[in-house]
């Protein structure tokens, strides 16, 4: 364990509407072993002991699985470390004497709520518009009743793997949420349950990006390298698979 | 204040089907009458939310994060237990219940236990049924694995995200409900407050968390899914949002507050490593199937585990409890880890740290099978320490987990204030003393999925269906009092910040609430708190106004109510003089230093009342008979 000094410069943004800028802060000492976060955590307390506003960042569970936290660090949804989000990326990773640019996830589709705090809603209403199965509590046949070959399960675990932070639609320079709608639709493809609605689902999430504001996948691969549970962009070529299947064969519109 | 847990008559194994028949209904047409108002959308509520609108309720489901996909239960890694017996090894649904009770040390009421494990299969197939990616087997048959406390397989599970999947089940249910419009969605809205109108609960107060905006919302029942209390210790595995407000300004409405000093430490997390820490992290109890406990034989022996030889390593879990192993519950777990570390024996830089050892599981299945199993926990564990467990053992040690105490319920999960009602882990019901791994997730989706949907009707057909608005005087009232408190604690404007005083009651916590308890240091312990809130009320600094998004604020709000909390959780300590599951009293412990129940004494629920600010709280048990078990001193040899 050892100590480096860094200097930070930050996105502080008073509100939705408010102009932003980057200020520059420095660090003071900061453990090698301490989280991202952490390191965000001791300049906050010592900006709020000499009595300036802390930097909001969204967290909550600090183990990488709720997808709550992100910011862009350097450059980089969630920093520099492949597949780990903001709060598992350890400062072990950094130089003394780096600078860090930490700035927002931006995409047209969300709004910066307050410095690196933004509305990451659309995501919720893509789910809404036919991430689901629709089956309604009680009366589900016994678990074992449809077997599913565990390959199929595995592959399908692969893509419920998102994790909701939205740092694919941060890293994509289209601002697409491609990989997003693609983890849902594959995720549900793949399980005989996900079957009934599968073309229905696919068009309905596709418009509902559309409508809400996220470009268009022009195959850059930057959401698979940002991805924080290393989500394939197989399933991009699935969600494609299963859209034009839609589109063209079935009678949904 | 007379208890009635409402457990109805009848053999146990009818109870919940006699009281489901016995519970009034009503009709499709008027459901669409009633408003419910869900806090919290983590498994509990959100399964609950689903639920409660496809029958028909319009429903309006708050929480605290930015979506409702990101309650507290995505982080629970190992998986749910189910008595399902597909593996043929003698499981039913008495023995998932026997093993709860007695995991829990014989205090939880049975009735509402075994209706847990009744529903357990229920559980498994809707969310199947909902896609939820579970474990299988080559053949396409759902897998299964072992967890601490019982000697069959019943723990479903996918890869070490089980938690994360139920929820994102639960939670496409929820969403699917939003689209039918039959729920109201409210992201990033903390409860401040619960709206109690003529003894019934009618609705809450809220904070916006990004204008700031103190709103109240109006229904016919309130149903709080809000979670436990474990970050009253600052350091837990809790996510850092966990907090005990909406619990804790209900108890101050008039809801009973039930074994708050039941607080679970799991054996197996990552040890702290220093001042700075914010959180801990848990790494799956799952592990301690391929996993060896271990530390060396020698106190003070500082060699890297490697160079030490294997007739010097103590496996002390094996050696002391043949029978169960690696695989004893959680309680035990952790407190021999805790005896290991008080020899001078454990391991790491600070000493308080022992081995999980995996190189004779890597030996035996080959390291692809072990990191099939673990590989995410590997992954995770190394980027947290640097270090690999594939080539040195984990280092682990207990932390804060999960709250088995919470808001008194009974049979219908209603609490004292009529119209209330409380799921999941915030209240008390299911796990005595000490919860199994594998059944926080069973006992929120069961609450959410199978009991609130048949019990909340039973409430409302008993009140009139006549439109709910927040225009009553007491809605005002209560925002008042809430907007009031927020001007106090931005007026303080002092010098110490809110995690600084946050950390240091969690601290005392640890130290004197925490895996062990004595009288002396309880004692301590009450006397210190209010010092500690009154120098936090005192120079508490909180940048920021109260009409925007101010994270400060909601964390002073939330560590307000902890410091009041805490106290309640020492007072119930000092009062059970027994040791029970997590609960160890060092003055009732046997021979064996194992936790030493008293049940002629100490059979019973400890409820507490609120009593006004200045007085202590009045208290109230709750006996518990058994009568389809008998308490037997555990015992895992």
């Amino acid at each position: 364990m050892s100590d480096i000094h860094l200097t930070l410069k930050i996105w502080r943004q008073e509100g939705p509407d408010a102009p932003g800028r980057l200020q520059t802060y420095a660090s003071g000492p900061i453990s090698t072993d301490m989280s991202f976060l952490e390191m965000l955590d001791v300049l906050n307390e010592r900006l709020t002991g000499e009595g300036e506003e802390p930097v909001a960042f969204d967290h909550d569970c600090r183990e990488g699985i709720c997808g709550m936290c992100g910011a862009v660090v350097n450059g980089h949804p969630h920093g520099p470390e492949k597949e780990t989000t903001l709060c598992q990326l350890h400062m072990r990773h950094f130089k003394d004497g780096d600078t860090l640019v930490i700035e927002p996830f931006r995409a047209r589709a969300f709004r910066i709520e307050k410095d690196l705090v933004v509305d990451r809603s659309g995501l919720d209403k893509m789910i809404t518009a036919g991430g689901f199965v629709s089956v309604n509590t009680g009366g589900a046949p016994d678990a074992n009743a449809i077997p599913i070959p565990q390959k199929n399960a595995e592959e399908a675990m692969d893509a419920a793997a998102c994790i909701g932070c939205g740092a694919c639609v941060a890293a994509c320079p289209n601002a697409s949420a491609m990989l997003f709608v693609a983890a849902k639709v594959s995720h549900l493809s793949l399980l005989p349950q996900g079957h009934p609605e599968r073309a229905r689902r696919a068009l309905d999430m596709v418009r509902e990006m559309d409508e809400l504001g996220f470009g268009n996948c022009s195959n850059e691969r930057e959401c698979e390298a940002a991805c924080p549970k290393g989500i394939s962009i197989r399933n991009i070529a699935r969600l494609n698979r299963e859209f034009l299947k839609a589109a063209i064969l079935s009678d949904e519109d | 204040m007379i208890l009635d847990s409402k457990v109805p008559g009848g053999p146990l194994a009818e109870k919940w089907d006699r009281h489901r028949f016995a519970c009034k209904l009503i009709n499709p047409a008027n459901k669409r009458k009633f408003d419910i108002i869900v806090v919290g959308a983590g498994l509990a509520g959100a399964s609950a939310s689903a639920s409660l609108a496809e029958l028909g309720y319009n429903v309006k489901t708050f929480c605290l994060q930015d979506s409702p996909r990101r309650g507290h239960s995505i982080a629970a890694q190992g998986g749910i237990n189910a008595a399902k017996n597909y593996q043929n090894d003698g499981d039913s649904i008495f023995r998932l219940f026997y093993d709860t009770i007695k995991g829990g040390d014989f205090r939880a009421r049975e009735a509402n236990v075994y209706r847990l494990a009744q529903v357990s299969n229920n559980i498994i197939d809707q969310c199947v049924a909902q896609g939820v990616p579970f474990a299988r087997e080559y053949g396409g048959q759902l897998a299964n694995r072992s967890f601490g406390g019982a000697q069959v397989s019943r723990t479903f599970y996918a890869r070490g995200q089980t938690g994360q999947q139920l929820l994102l089940g639960a939670y496409s249910a929820l969403m699917r409900q939003v689209k039918k419009g039959k729920v109201e969605m409210l992201s990033r809205r903390e409860m401040l407050d619960v709206v109690v109108i003529d003894g019934q609960a009618r609705g809450i107060v809220t904070r916006n968390m990004l204008s700031g905006a103190i709103e109240t919302h109006a229904a016919h029942a309130v149903v709080l899914a809000t979670g436990g209390y474990g970050n009253v210790y600052f350091l837990s595995t809790n996510a850092m949002g966990s907090n005990v407000t909406a619990a804790w300004r209900a108890y101050k409405r008039g809801a009973c507050f039930a074994n708050p000093c039941f607080v679970q430490i799991h054996p197996t997390c990552i040890p702290v490593h220093g001042t700075y820490q914010s959180k801990l992290t848990l790494m799956s109890e799952s592990l301690r199937n391929d996993g060896r406990v271990l530390v060396p034989k020698n106190p003070g022996d500082r060699r890297p585990p490697a160079e030490i030889p294997e007739n010097e390593r103590d496996y002390y879990l094996e050696n002391k409890y043949p029978s169960f192993g690696n695989l004893v519950p959680r309680d035990v777990a952790s407190r021999n880890a805790k005896e290991q570390c008080d020899q001078g024996k454990g391991v790491g830089s600070t000493g308080l740290a022992v081995y999980l050892d995996f190189s004779e599981a890597i030996n035996r299945d080959g390291s692809g099978v072990i990191t099939q199993k673990y590989g995410n926990l590997f992954h995770m564990y190394e980027k947290i320490t640097a270090a690999n467990p594939m080539h040195e053992p984990m280092m682990i040690f207990p932390a804060v987990h999960y709250t088995m105490g919470g808001l008194w319920v009974d049979y219908n999960l209603m609490s004292t204030i009529p119209g209330l009602f409380v799921l999941g882990e915030a209240n008390f019901s299911d796990h005595g003393a000490n919860r199994l791994g594998a059944s926080a997730l069973m006992q929120g989706l069961a609450d959410g999925y199978f009991v609130i949907p048949y019990t909340i009707g039973n409430y409302l057909a008993t009140i009139s269906s006549s439109p709910q608005d927040a225009s009553h005087q007491a809605f005002k009232q209560v925002a008042d009092e809430a907007a009031a408190k927020i001007g106090k604690l931005l007026d303080i404007k002092g010098k110490k910040t809110v995690d600084e005083i946050h950390r240091e009651l969690g601290l005392l916590m640890w130290d004197s609430c925490g895996m062990a308890r004595n009288e002396a240091g309880l004692q301590q312990a009450l006397a210190k708190i209010p010092a500690i809130r009154e120098e936090f009320w005192q120079n508490v600094a909180i940048p920021g106004s109260g009409l925007e998004l101010n994270q400060s604020l909601e964390r002073a709000g939330r560590v307000a109510d902890f410091l009041e909390f805490a106290e309640l959780m020492v007072i119930d300590a000092l009062s059970r003089k027994e040791s029970c599951g997590c609960h160890f009293r060092e003055e009732s412990q046997t021979e064996e230093n194992e936790a030493k129940r008293d049940d002629e004494n100490y059979a019973h629920v400890s409820v507490w009342e609120y009593n006004g600010d200045n007085n202590s709280p009045e208290f109230h048990k709750e006996p518990l008979t058994f009568e389809n078990v008998q308490p037997s001193q555990r015992s895992y040899k």
